[in-house]
């Protein structure tokens, strides 16, 4: 900290070392500027609230509303009973999807990470190149005629298996949790376990999952998101009577579009699920993505 | 090094702890082979063989199918390259590919520099940090078409919020769907609302990397502030800028969910698809036209596309460091 090898008279401007220590302390430019964005990152949110609790026409008011009215629970009534929409089935189909494809993406991308960060195996480091090649290509949009036609000709159109299956693994979960796994389980630890004769399920069960069990939060938390808010796909492979819930918004909006109302009480459910996650989880989201992805 | 080499000893068995030095019996080699050799297969297979089936066969065949000629009755033919010949003729394409890119590098480009400035504003010590790296990453949580809907509606012609506020400024009001400026800047502001901020957290994570000393040794030099954040912090976040701007470069290019909600859910891309996307393009021409082999053929164009987006900015960034 205090100790400056350089001798004071080489400095060219004696600009007080100061500089180095306020760099670290936020100055009211700063908090000026973190409040303004977190204003900003908020309001859409707030505004979506305050439509999804008036009526039309409060909510075509020049100027427009600025705070929430009574009509929340009258809105959601009607975006529930909207016989175009099918609300409550998209709804519950996109929790179904989203947990299903979380697990399985989190427990293939667990065991796949840790197969690449701490088994030695011929052929290992070729395959996780290819991982990390097919990280690079939008598999979704590029397959998505053959996946299209897949699935009619095993008859899965309109069902939701036509969505959980095609994203049951992702190339970003395995390189993650590879990552996570390297840092995270110190190979002295497997040698310990092999040592006491564990076998290579055991390690895993025993040493490696609860070492990685952060990781794979984050990973999970990601994935549940990516797949909530999956919109291409389901629009194309589902019908409108069995939607995920934003193929349902979809449709709302397609066919009412100017009832603001109705649209925004709608949204305002659609994300309901995803600001519990974060309420409940924030800290741990912080966290992972701080720790876990970028470490190039 | 993992304990692999040695794997016929003893102490390989896979046995419970607390029996350490048993001896192998016969019946055991086969367990024992598979639970080191076969092990680390069985664990990766689970991917690939979900990759081979979901990821490689699609895409095989979306080369296949961009060999035909499919129409609404039904018939099949065979073009060879026509749907890649027809496709680079097709002004309708271009005005997509034109679309993507101009919203992408709308977006992108305003969004990496304010992310990389809200990075360095979270960096500093402050009270209630958790609570306002949350509030940055608030955005992340919401979903894009409710995204979408809102400015959607913010973006309104006669009740909307944007022009109610540029009226304060004498401003006439913008019809930001009708023309193709007004709409990808909307369009991009949704984009850069949506991951500035989880960005910023990305970037945030490298700065914290940096070593203070850099910055102390800096300061002492005379170094700005200013001068230090575009000598010192950008050029260390270079692995993590990498990252974000591939990223990016990936969403950006494959941009869908906003331009099709900000048209009511059509992926016309407006009256005269003044914002459709290539990802539109892609669905319109598969599942509106039921053209499924020009369909394919645009979606290979569309990984070109993405290909040399990628490699361009890869270089980009290399260079940023490159200068010292």
């Amino acid at each position: 900290m205090t100790t400056i090898s350089a001798p004071a008279g080489t400095r060219r401007r004696t600009k007080a070392p100061s500089g180095a220590t306020s760099l670290w302390t936020a100055t009211p430019m700063t908090r000026l500027v973190l409040a303004v964005t977190i204003i900003i990152s908020a309001f859409p949110l707030y505004y979506m609230i305050v439509i999804a609790s008036r009526t039309n026409t409060e909510a075509t008011d020049m100027p427009p509303p600025f705070l929430p009215g009574g009509k929340l629970g009258e809105n959601v009534q009607r975006v529930l009973s909207n016989p175009d929409a099918h609300y409550l089935t998209g709804l519950t189909n996109s929790l179904i999807i989203a947990c299903t494809v979380t697990i399985s993406v989190v427990l293939i991308s667990t065991f796949a990470g840790f197969a690449f960060a701490r088994l030695q195996f011929k052929g290992g480091k070729v395959l996780l190149l290819l991982v990390l090649l097919t990280m690079m290509v939008p598999l979704q949009q590029m397959g998505i005629v053959p996946l299209y036609r897949l699935m009619v000709s095993l008859e899965w159109v309109g069902s939701i298996k036509a969505v959980i299956l095609p994203f049951l693994l992702n190339g970003f979960g395995v390189f993650l949790m590879t990552q996570y796994t390297q840092q995270a389980v110190p190979n002295e630890l497997i040698e310990a376990a092999r040592v006491d004769g564990a076998s290579t399920l055991r390690i895993w069960w025993n040493v490696v999952l609860p070492a990685v069990r952060p990781g794979m939060g984050v990973l999970g938390i990601n994935t549940f998101m990516l797949i909530w808010n999956d919109f291409m796909w389901p629009l194309i492979v589902l019908t409108p009577d069995n939607p995920t819930v934003q193929v349902a918004i979809n449709s709302l909006n397609a066919k009412y579009g100017t009832d603001y109302v109705l649209i925004f009480s709608g949204t305002l459910m659609s994300i309901l699920p995803l600001i519990v996650v974060f309420i409940a989880f924030g800290r741990q989201i912080i966290g992972g993505l701080m720790e876990g992805a970028v470490k190039a | 090094m993992s304990l692999h080499v040695d794997a016929g000893q003893p102490t390989r068995a896979p046995m419970p702890p607390s029996r350490r030095r048993a001896k192998p019996r016969p019946g055991r080699s086969f367990l024992t082979w598979l639970d080191l050799k076969a092990a680390p297969y069985l664990l990766v297979s689970p991917y690939y063989i979900l990759f081979l089936i979901f990821g490689l066969f699609p895409l095989a065949f979306t080369l296949y199918y961009s060999f035909f000629d499919y129409d609404l009755t039904g018939t099949v033919e065979w073009t060879g390259l026509g749907n890649f010949t027809a496709l680079l003729d097709d002004a309708a394409f271009w005005r997509a590919v034109v679309n993507t890119l101009a919203m992408f590098l709308i977006a992108t480009v305003p969004q990496i520099l304010l992310a990389l400035l809200l990075a360095n504003a979270l960096n500093k010590r402050m009270k209630f940090q958790l609570f306002v790296r949350l509030g940055v990453l608030l955005p992340l949580v919401t979903s894009v078409v409710a995204v979408a809907v809102v400015f959607t509606q913010l973006y309104g012609r006669d009740w909307g919020v944007v022009n109610w506020v540029l009226g304060w400024f004498g401003a006439d009001p913008i019809d930001w769907k009708a023309e193709r400026l007004p709409s990808w800047l909307a369009i991009a502001t949704m984009v850069d609302w949506r991951w500035t901020g989880y960005n910023a957290i990305i970037f945030l994570a490298g700065m914290q990397t940096i070593p203070k000393d850099l910055y102390e040794a800096a300061s002492i030099d005379g170094a700005s502030r200013r001068r230090q954040f575009w000598q010192i912090t950008v050029p260390m976040l270079r692995p993590t800028m990498i990252f974000v701007v591939l990223n990016s470069t990936i969403g950006g290019l494959t941009l869908f969910a906003e331009p099709t909600t900000f048209y009511n859910g059509n992926v016309h891309g407006g009256t005269t698809s003044q914002f459709q996307t290539v990802s539109m393009f892609i669905f319109e021409q598969g599942f509106r036209e039921f053209d499924y082999g020009y369909a394919s053929a645009a979606a290979w164009l569309l990984f070109l596309l993405i290909l040399i987006g990628s490699a361009i900015n890869f270089l980009l960034i290399r260079r940023i460091g490159g200068n010292k």
